[in-house]
């Protein structure tokens, strides 16, 4: 329906790779459409451009469905964008109005480094994780369900922090660029069940030294990563990091 | 397990040495109130009493007074260092950044910590000039308290806050210490871990009621004086 296209200005960050300087490069689409997520939109975007001969727009993505953690944009200021409690493959375009005019960019950070355009390597995440975000456990037959008693409480709380799915976004939007609602999801959810307590103490210490080495910046309570955060994790996770710490300090 | 000194120098230690720091000198600013509101006591010398008293402990009080040096000093240098390192790990900033709001703590209150604090830092030493190291006895500011010549400390605040620049300096300052603590309480009881999703806006709330309190508290006594003449 044609009552139903909008003209949008796309001010996007363009940059060759992670030695190149960047720059916004300002694009014109005439026919996005409210029912399109913003990948789509962006991915109509693209499509014009590879027809006009021109340099499509690098961006992360693979699900599309809000659950691999790929995308990863700033979208007017804000990481993943307006929407909270969403992922940027998971926000429409209904959004946004006829005529506006949208900045994306990159998740900055010294931790994540731009590959191109608005793609970063994310691979810090993946070695904090390395550090201690794993259990020992024998990986052979499928144990009983229910084998092991775990409170209905503390279950269904290491599920709610077990829902990160890395996408950065707490880091992207943090003020001081802080990986503390990352890596605190990921204690928070083995400290709570048994599986994680073989590890528990050199976990908390090892993770949290790889988050420093990683360069990524300090905690200060702005508690915008859980405004931003697509699945909704909140800062209780840092609290109990803290905890965490404290507790692995005791010996 | 870590050693103690690798623990502090993490990020979890500092901000929970900053968490306990700022608790303590958030209860020295307690103390501190109480004691000027002496300064309206039905008695005329109780303020200078009391002056007196905290003079009378001697090495006590100077254990104290180095305590909360080497605290007030600590948080202030915990404080500019995670100020320093938010630079190195953004060194490019966003063309446009905005808060996407509730639950977001991200107000001008936590977004200033590092300003808010510079100032008190230079306010603090401004302030023991004038009062704690101003003009005493020999520069005439005596009375008796009991036959005993003491320090008429009453009559320096009474004569300082005569002059409007001190009045209007003092008033900012103590608004931007209750941004201060408007973010600080409720972010050093996070800090150190003390903190689950039904309490934290509870906890917040109250923080922000303590920062209203203090800082009203604190800027009455000025303007009182200022408006009044002297108490």
């Amino acid at each position: 329906m044609s009552s139903e296209k909008m003209k949008l200005t796309l001010r996007v960050w363009k940059q060759k790779d992670g030695a190149s300087k960047g720059r916004f490069e300002n694009y014109v689409l005439e026919d996005a459409n409210p029912h399109m997520s913003f990948l789509e939109m962006l991915d109509h975007l693209n499509e014009k451009l590879m027809k006009e001969k021109k340099e499509p727009i690098e961006f992360d993505h693979d699900c599309r469905e809000g659950i691999c953690g790929s995308c990863n944009l700033m979208i007017n200021g804000i990481a993943h964008g307006p929407q909270q409690k969403t992922a940027a493959c998971q926000l429409h375009m209904r959004h946004f109005k006829d005529g506006d005019l949208i900045t994306i960019e990159p998740w900055r950070a010294t931790a994540f480094p731009i590959i191109k355009d608005l793609v970063v390597n994310r691979y810090a995440l993946d070695r904090i994780m390395a550090a201690g975000g794993y259990v020992s456990v024998g990986t052979n037959s499928a144990p009983d369900a229910n084998a092991i008693p775990i409170k209905k409480r503390d279950a269904d709380l290491a599920m709610d922090f077990a829902t990160c799915i890395g996408c950065g976004a707490c880091v992207a939007a943090c003020p001081n660029a802080s990986a503390s609602l990352f890596t605190g999801a990921k204690i928070a959810q083995f400290s709570l069940l048994p599986q994680g307590g073989p590890e528990r103490k050199r976990r908390v210490v090892n993770m949290v030294d790889q988050m420093e080495k990683e360069g990524f910046g300090d905690c200060s309570n702005y508690a915008e990563c859980e405004a931003v955060c697509p699945v909704g994790i909140s800062i209780d996770a840092i609290a109990r990091m803290r905890r965490e710490y404290m507790g692995a300090m005791k010996g | 397990m870590p050693s103690l000194l690798h623990a502090l120098q993490t990020t979890i230690g500092r901000k929970i040495l900053t968490g306990i720091t700022g608790i303590f000198l958030t209860l020295f600013l307690v103390v501190h109130l109480a004691g000027n509101f002496s300064l309206f006591s039905s008695n005329p010398e109780a303020f200078n009493a009391y002056t007196e008293f905290l003079h009378s402990l001697g090495t006590l009080l100077y254990l104290v007074e180095i305590i909360l040096v080497i605290v007030f000093l600590l948080h202030a240098y915990i404080g500019i260092s995670i100020w320093l390192r938010k630079r190195k790990a953004r060194p490019e900033n966003y063309s446009v950044y905005k808060t996407s709001g509730e639950p977001s703590r991200q107000t001008i209150a936590s977004r200033t910590m590092a300003i808010t604090g510079v100032v008190i830092l230079v306010f603090t030493i401004v302030h023991l000039f004038t009062f704690k190291w101003g003009p005493g006895i020999a520069e005439g500011y005596v009375t008796y308290i009991d036959g005993q010549e003491v320090r008429d400390l009453k009559r320096l605040v009474n004569d300082i806050f005569q002059n409007e620049f001190y009045v209007i300096g003092y008033t900012a300052v103590m608004i931007l210490i209750g941004f201060h603590l408007r973010h600080g309480i409720w972010s050093s009881m996070q800090s150190l871990g003390a903190m689950s999703p039904k309490l934290s806006p509870v906890i917040y709330t109250i923080g922000g009621l303590i920062a209203l309190a203090l800082a009203v508290g604190f800027l009455f006594v000025p303007i009182w004086i200022y408006i009044t003449g002297g108490v």
